[in-house]
């Protein structure tokens, strides 16, 4: 059972950085600066390397010879375990960088909570990532400044983003039986503890670039259990048609 | 820099010491701090290597070259473990590979120091330029060609430059 839950949560955590790096990846050749096409396309870079890793070690711990590459490309959308908001299309330039502050606040607490965990390998990637994610939320967290605190089409954009992206964040903090199992094994941190600090540091961020966090209630969660909205499967074909078309190629 | 143990493992060292890394070629996998160690049981070796960023596409170059380089010589069965822990720094970075980089066009990396969250505003610790020396530069961007580096402009020699980001 350890092993099937462990499957689980890694799933989850790679499918995240899978599924954003790849709507980040849809900046490259589009981006509204050159800086910024370059600087979206390193952070898709990142996510994509850390879902890689964990990609590799779910694929380890399941023990049905799945690589990284067929984890990713041969699984169908309701085996997907990412959180809703990362598969939302990329909207604007406002809506993606919202997004990438939001999931990068709670992944700054998140991730290093999770070098403390008891799986060797697990730690390691989590500190890895956690040097990577400091970088991006302070890049995305800058942005929001400038948008919310920039010109008047700049701040609307922000806001409605926010507006938009905000509800989907209860699905961060909400456990289910993997977690709690994983938890009393010292193998994954608990969330709940996490979502004030969390808070807090999108507060301040959203105060600094003249923002507001919607007074709104959350929104359906599932991500973790493969329930997804009507995007994910969209992206997935765009994501999955070479690998699919050609199975087994390499170059 | 990683430890040296037996003999084997200086020897697999000094080979691993010809593997440059693809995308700055001035610099071997040794002193960048790719390597880790090295198990040496005959023929046989294990060498122990940690990622530098996690999406860095060098690290698969990288990987068949240790193997090659390693096949070349007396090693016939090599294999490579992943190592995470403790994650890769530009602090092993020695001096002389740092100017090894700088005499590249490449500013080398600061001491990775604990920086605030938001930098917005604040005027940044200058780089100095690799080609004239001066002081007299600004970060245009944190991200840049790779994902190790960031991009720079020189205002006194005028030229755009690339800093290798303490990490």
């Amino acid at each position: 059972m350890t092993n099937a839950n462990l499957f689980e949560y890694l799933l989850r955590l790679a499918d995240d950085r899978l599924v954003l790096g790849h709507r980040n990846s849809e900046w490259c050749g589009h981006g509204p600066i050159l800086e910024e096409d370059i600087a979206t396309a390193n952070i898709a870079l990142d996510l994509l390397g850390q879902a890689q890793l964990l990609l590799k070690l779910a694929g380890e711990t399941e023990g049905q010879g799945r690589d990284e590459d067929a984890l990713a490309y041969w699984r169908d959308e309701s085996q997907f375990r990412n959180l809703q908001l990362v598969e939302l299309p990329k909207g604007d330039f406002a809506f993606t960088v919202a997004r990438q502050f939001l999931f990068s606040a709670w992944n700054q607490g998140f991730l290093e909570a999770l070098t403390q965990s008891k799986h060797e390998d697990l730690a390691g990637i989590a500190g890895k990532a956690l040097k990577e994610n400091r970088y991006h939320l302070r890049h995305s967290a800058e942005w929001l400044i400038r948008f919310g605190d920039g010109t008047d089409e700049s701040h609307r954009r922000a806001q409605t983003a926010l507006d938009e992206l905000w509800p989907w964040t209860g699905e961060f903090s909400s456990e289910d039986q993997v977690d709690r199992a994983l938890l009393a094994e010292g193998i994954a941190p608990a969330l709940t503890p996490l979502r004030p600090p969390f808070e807090a540091m999108v507060r301040d961020i959203t105060a600094r670039a003249t923002l507001t966090v919607p007074d709104r209630p959350m929104r359906m969660t599932g991500g973790r259990t493969g329930r997804h909205t009507e995007y994910l499967g969209h992206m997935l074909a765009e994501m999955q048609i070479v690998a699919r078309s050609h199975p087994g190629a390499v170059w | 820099m990683p430890e040296v143990g037996a003999a084997g493992e200086a020897e697999v060292l000094e080979i691993l010491r010809g593997v440059k890394d693809p995308e700055v070629p001035v610099l071997d996998i040794v002193e960048l701090g790719i390597v880790r160690g090295a198990e040496v049981d005959g023929s046989k070796v294990t060498v122990r290597i940690t990622p530098t960023y996690s999406g860095c596409p060098a690290l698969h170059v990288i990987e068949q070259e240790i193997v090659a380089a390693l096949r070349q010589h007396r090693f016939t069965d090599v294999s490579l473990k992943t190592v995470f822990n403790p994650p890769w720094t530009t602090d092993w970075m020695s001096s002389a590979a740092k100017e090894k980089l700088r005499a590249y066009g490449i500013a080398p990396p600061g001491r990775v120091e604990a920086q605030e969250l938001v930098t917005l505003g604040r005027v940044p610790r200058a780089v100095a330029c690799p080609y004239c020396g001066g002081t007299n530069t600004s970060v245009e961007s944190e991200f840049g060609s790779t994902s190790c580096k960031s991009i720079h402009y020189c205002h006194s020699c005028h030229q755009p430059f690339e800093q290798f980001k303490a990490i």
